[in-house]
């Protein structure tokens, strides 16, 4: 809306603003304290999924939700939509799902929008060309105000992927790979461009994984140009636009990639075909080897010692075979319905190791109904894995999913923080195909032997 | 918001690097509805044991660390979630400035509109901070220094508008609220 200037950084204009029940309720306690309203409640949604129940009978069946603070934080925000006039896809909503799920799911996601989240994952939505990026509460409390934000103008950065992914080799693996070379704070400060064939050839999921884990190195945005894929993929979602106004923004939308000789500030090559299916061995992103690797011997500080340590692993060893006690799939990179297509072709007549739990959490109520439509929820009950509601559920475990201390789990998940995934818990980030390979052998697999 | 001008204080160190905002406040602690009381879940899963008891090891335990208002850390501090109540919580301790090579970005932004002071500081001087834990700095912020025992003064980058509202203890918002008019202007146009 205005330029930056040496004294005052510009002032940016959202297009759509994402919102839920842990990030919000303090921003709506200042717009109350200032006796402020939400200034454009038809650029605001609002949807239940950090800290909500995934039990069916719970979300459902009018069960108690097990977390008293939780089931407060959600009896909040639907209060607080109420009284602000903003429109609450509410626990029991068919429309319900991640936050960053049901924005491109819905049409809402859109080339060239600005949109923010109160969540750091908003960079998932740079998928379809947007500028997508994580915000504090306070800066919640600035948009609803306001519909704006004060921001300096970041620094770009091109990561170009040439090359054809192999077999078994899947978007998470091109992340987790570029996560392992950028390291988690080589993209500070940055917006990620991610560009070349590799990337061109990714179906939309795909590059929501991708674009997803740009703050897992540390930049708060990433994108893609749009182009057919992209708007294939938005031409029947219920709230892209139609008619008409469809083909204006058809149009529009076109004129955005990048010029072929822009310049960026840095530039990061990879080469697609030497990727192999990547996993974590540590307490952060970046801390990955190929799942035929080994644990590194050292590392460059005293984080090494204190990750090995955590994780209980032994460095020399390789990572496959593992033991593994938790199979997650879920979460707001790897819970699309392509996702869990990908983890059923593993699974399907076959049964989960014993003594493993296997969550699958669908990332919103319409994956979990068109995977029922096709019979994946068959296969993981089948399995012997537990098929939920939707919700961030173990990710972040909030609503009391959680990894019990000591125990390691394979995550479809973006984080493998100490704790993330519950007290003492040890997180191994992995695809969707990795993560049910493990699960059906018990152990870290490498799951080109079981497709 | 309390203004921020000057800050003379003792220093606590978190020598690791990349410590994330699940580390500085964990997620079980997010279900609140308020800003206030987080202190007491800072650093929860190194502060204390599995019974909920103090570590004695853990360096916020320790009596040193009483009345601290600098926490110096390793490089990257602050990656990971946007959680807000990550930088309130180091606030609610009583820490007013953190000080490293890096800070992510989101935790950087939470922080100046909170009035806990981001301190970015070179290899050298953040090497010299983390091998003297308890040293007494100085941090001025209408000349963006840092003050070391020695005398010596780095400098520290800190954004031109944050620092005046840092400064003058006013928040971000009055300054958007106060453009009303030519955002209903553009409004109008798109
Ligand atoms: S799934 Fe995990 S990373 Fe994604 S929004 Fe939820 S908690 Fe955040």
């Amino acid at each position: 809306m205005a330029a930056e200037t040496a004294a005052t950084p510009a002032v940016l204009h959202v297009d759509l603003h994402l919102i839920h029940e842990v990030t919000s309720p303090q921003a709506f306690a200042l717009l109350r304290e200032r006796g402020l309203s939400v200034r454009r409640p038809d650029l605001t949604l609002a949807t239940m999924d950090h800290s909500t129940p995934t039990r069916t009978a719970q979300v459902f069946g009018g069960a108690p939700i097990t977390i008293e603070s939780a089931a407060r934080q959600i009896r909040e925000l639907e209060a607080n939509c109420a009284q602000f006039g903003v429109e609450l896809l509410g626990l029991t909503s068919e429309q319900r799902g991640i936050v960053h799920v049901i924005g491109p799911e819905l049409g809402l996601t859109q080339p060239g929008k600005t949109i923010v989240c109160g969540d750091s994952h908003t960079s998932t939505h740079g998928a379809m060309g947007a500028l997508a990026f994580g915000i504090g509460t306070t800066e919640v409390a600035h948009v609803l105000a306001t519909q704006c934000l004060l921001q300096r103008k970041p620094r770009t950065l091109a990561v170009e992927v040439d090359g054809t992914l192999q077999a078994g080799v899947t978007a998470k693996d091109l992340i987790l790979a570029i996560i392992g070379r950028l390291g988690v704070a080589g993209g500070t400060g940055h917006v990620i461009e991610y560009r070349g064939a590799t990337i061109r050839a990714l179906d939309m999921d795909e590059r929501m994984t991708v674009c997803n884990r740009s703050i897992e190195a540390g930049a708060r945005a990433g994108m893609i140009a749009p182009d057919d894929i992209t708007y294939a993929y938005l031409a029947t979602r219920p709230r892209a636009p139609k008619g008409a106004a469809w083909e204006r923004a058809l149009a529009g939308w076109r004129s955005l990639p990048t010029d072929p000789d822009a310049r960026f500030d840095r530039k990061l090559h990879l080469t697609a075909g030497t990727i192999e299916p990547m996993i974590t061995w540590g307490t952060n992103p970046g801390m990955v080897v190929p799942v035929t690797g080994t644990i590194p011997l050292a590392g460059p500080d005293a984080a090494f010692a204190r990750a090995v340590g955590y994780m209980g692993l032994e460095p020399g060893a390789p990572i496959r075979g593992q033991p593994v006690n938790v199979v997650f799939i879920g979460s707001c990179t790897n819970a699309r319905l392509s996702d869990l297509r990908s983890a059923a072709r593993v699974l399907r007549g076959r049964r989960i190791a014993r003594g493993l739990t296997m969550l699958v959490v669908p990332g919103s109520q319409q994956v979990k109904r068109q995977a029922e439509a096709e019979g994946l929820d068959r296969v993981f009950l089948e399995a012997g894995a537990e098929w939920r509601e939707s919700g961030c559920s173990m990710c972040l475990g909030m609503n009391g999913d959680t990894v019990p201390r000591g125990e390691y789990a394979v995550s479809t998940s973006n984080r493998n923080f100490e704790g993330r995934q519950g007290v003492g818990a040890r997180t191994l980030l992995a695809s969707p195909l990795t993560a049910a390979a493990s699960a059906v052998r018990g152990r870290v697999t490498d799951p080109r032997e079981l497709l | 918001m309390e203004p921020f001008t000057t800050l003379t204080s003792r220093t606590v160190v978190l020598a690791a690097t990349n410590i994330d905002t699940d580390q500085i406040i964990p997620a079980r602690f997010l279900t609140t509805t308020t800003r206030a009381g987080l202190g007491k879940h800072l650093f929860a899963d190194w502060r204390y044991d599995e019974r909920g008891a103090p570590r004695p090891d853990f360096v916020l335990n320790r009596s040193e660390s009483a009345g601290c208002r600098i926490l110096v850390a390793g490089r990257n501090f602050g990656c990971g979630s946007s959680r807000e109540h990550a930088p309130w919580a180091l606030l609610d301790h009583g820490f007013r400035a953190v000080v490293s090579t890096g800070i992510a970005d989101i935790f950087r932004s939470n922080s100046l509109k909170n009035g806990l002071l981001p301190v970015i500081v070179d290899e050298a001087t953040s090497g010299w901070l983390l091998a003297h834990p308890g040293a007494e700095l100085t941090v001025d912020l209408a000349s963006g220094t840092l003050s070391l025992p020695g005398g010596a003064r780095v400098s520290f980058p800190i954004e031109a508008f944050a620092r005046h509202c840092l400064l003058n203890g006013v928040d971000e918002l009055g300054y958007l609220l106060s453009r009303s008019s030519e955002i209903e202007a553009y409004e109008r146009r798109a």
